[in-house]
């Protein structure tokens, strides 16, 4: 049977507020557990949350950034359910009238292809604790500072249709969240993380097969072996006959398998009710306005903009506006050397490389773009080939000043003045006459091979510093005489 | 709807509360005492008008995302039965 898949996500983004959702206590990762767990978060009662102004604009931003419906009010409400690193007894979240309704997203597929993925809605709610489960005589150790850390979960519409597609979704939400500086983005931490929701079905059939959550999963490569390793799992179970139960499922990297964390059906009755404690929220359509004219360029625009200014192939364009500073690190290299191309190729190629080995962010780039394209100019006007521009691009990855300096100091200038070309180039020939006799009395298509191994040799007599397209023609020449 | 004991236990289950036989009994008809209130409601046309969220003709005060709270751990874990390395301890939990 051919069987095709149903993929929503629900993304987890940790808003980047300074404080809580609802209290004045600090956000900030690694505090010594329970020193930034206020009254508020610690739920004593007598204590009454006050929404944060920062989270409901940076949720607005997000939605007007996806082009979503965003309503006049929006509501908190309660959901039940019992956890001890949940105090209150419920987490205060949103359900029917959450702050942004109905938007979309296009994301560029590995092909090239664009596809729009529906957002079904986002809302607003606060996190929970974390529970340490490691030995504290029998107990279960908590620190409540994360508790109350404002979130935006993120709904997508069930339009992914397998895993690829899934991680280039949760790749563009994470890039958008990040240009809209409303999340750091750093999964390590926990602060953007994701929930697959994942079916399987007959294909043809339009209604959804019955669909398990994975839960948490956060890194990109596992939200991609999670995925595959649950359908798989599903087809198999329906083929031999099985049923697929809805539950949640937890994914075990070590493992590379999912397994179920508890029935849904009971976990499920979160009984939601508005909050009593939270009046509805109000969003004045001019401070929507306002918001709108302060949108940064998006990752969409910035893609477009690339292909259409710069020629670039929808590829290239979406590896470049992946992060605003990759884009920013490019748009410098680029204006300076005025080479789309050059800069694409260098950009993507060597600098990329560079960052992977070092495990670097491009903000830490050793090469500033200011001295890349500097190199990249030398390059253009001849001064070095693009085989000694590797030698200083390392040199000024290893701090030895910019392209100018390095080419000066270590003689890398190269050599473009034809006499002196070709007097190297004939003690090249006469060094090697009897290939040169083997050369001549050759036939054209062994001919090539034989070229090569001249140039070859002509490039290491120069240090590699002779114009590689003066030594191609004055050889021709010089042969063929 | 009525609601039968089996409804409140897992209700009481759900929510931690210990009630006992009697407990459950007398909870069962306040809350089927609560629903048929809810049911006598349903019968006014409530077409055209918006749920309301809150009672209140206002909307919620916003806060300065400012940090205003301190660091007070040592006080409020005076108050807890069980602390160790400055985590609250509770009965072990396994998900």
């Amino acid at each position: 049977m051919q069987w095709e898949t149903v993929i929503g996500l629900e993304i987890h983004a940790q808003l980047a507020t300074n404080t809580k959702i609802f209290s004045g206590s600090s956000t900030t990762f690694g505090a010594e557990p329970n020193t930034q767990a206020s009254l508020i978060d610690l739920a004593m009662p007598g204590t009454l949350p006050v929404l944060n102004e920062e989270a409901v604009r940076m949720a607005c931003m997000f939605g007007l950034a996806v082009d979503a419906h965003i309503a006049e009010h929006n509501i908190f409400a309660r959901k039940n359910y019992f956890y001890p690193d949940l105090p209150k007894g419920y987490q205060t979240s949103q359900m029917d009238d959450p702050i942004v309704g109905l938007g979309h997203l296009d994301i560029a597929l590995e092909d090239g292809s664009i596809k729009r993925v529906g957002i079904t809605r986002a809302h607003l709610e606060e996190d929970a604790g974390k529970s340490l489960h490691e030995d504290f005589s029998g107990m279960t150790g908590i620190d409540l500072n994360r508790a109350g850390t404002p979130l935006l979960e993120i709904v997508s519409e069930p339009e992914l249709s397998n895993a690829k597609e899934a991680v280039a979704y949760a790749k563009a939400i994470h890039t958008l969240v990040r240009y809209l500086n409303i999340c750091d983005g750093n999964m390590a931490e926990g602060s953007f993380r994701c929930d697959c929701n994942v079916s399987v079905r007959p294909k043809g059939q339009t209604t959804l097969g019955t669909r398990t959550e994975i839960k948490n999963v956060n890194s990109f490569r596992f939200i991609e072996r999670s995925i595959n390793h649950e359908i798989q799992r599903q087809i198999e179970l329906i083929e031999d006959g099985g049923k697929v139960t809805q539950e949640t499922r937890l994914y075990d990297p070590n493992k590379d398998e999912t397994r179920s964390m508890r029935s849904k059906e009971e976990a499920n009755d979160y009984r939601y009710f508005p909050c009593p404690d939270l009046l509805p929220v109000h969003i004045p359509r001019d401070m929507l306005e306002n918001l709108r004219t302060q949108l940064p360029e998006l990752p969409t625009q910035k893609r477009e903009r690339f292909e259409a200014a710069f020629g670039l192939s929808t590829y290239d364009a979406s590896v470049l506006s992946a992060s605003r500073e990759m884009a920013d690190y490019f748009e410098v290299v680029e204006k300076i050397c005025q080479d789309a191309k050059l800069a694409t190729n260098w950009v993507m190629g060597e600098l990329s490389s560079l960052l992977n080995k070092e495990n670097l962010d491009i903000s830490q780039s050793p090469v500033s773009a200011e001295h890349l394209g500097g190199m990249l100019l030398r390059i253009k006007d001849n001064t070095i080939s693009g085989k000694i521009a590797k030698m200083v691009f390392e040199a000024m990855a290893a701090g030895e000043g910019d392209a100018d300096q390095i080419i000066e100091q270590r003689g890398l200038k190269q050599v473009t003045d034809s006499g002196a070309i070709e007097a190297m180039l004939d003690e090249v020939l006469a060094a090697n006459a009897e290939q040169v006799e083997q050369y001549r009395v050759s036939d054209e298509n062994k001919r090539g091979k034989m070229f090569g191994f001249f140039v070859g040799q002509a490039m290491r007599a120069s240090k590699g510093k002779a114009n590689p397209q003066q030594v191609n023609e004055l050889l021709k020449q010089k042969l063929d005489q | 709807m009525a609601l039968e004991r089996c409804d409140v236990e897992k209700l009481a289950h759900l929510a931690r509360l210990g009630l006992n036989d009697a407990q459950i009994g007398s909870s069962t008809a306040s809350l089927n005492a609560v629903l048929d209130m809810i049911n006598a409601m349903q019968a006014v046309n409530t077409d055209g008008i918006a749920p309301l969220a809150n009672p209140l003709e206002a909307s919620q005060r916003l806060r300065p995302d400012t940090v205003t709270e301190s660091n007070h751990r040592d006080d409020y874990q005076a108050l807890a039965p069980a602390v160790e390395n400055g985590l609250y301890l509770v009965p072990k939990v396994i998900d």
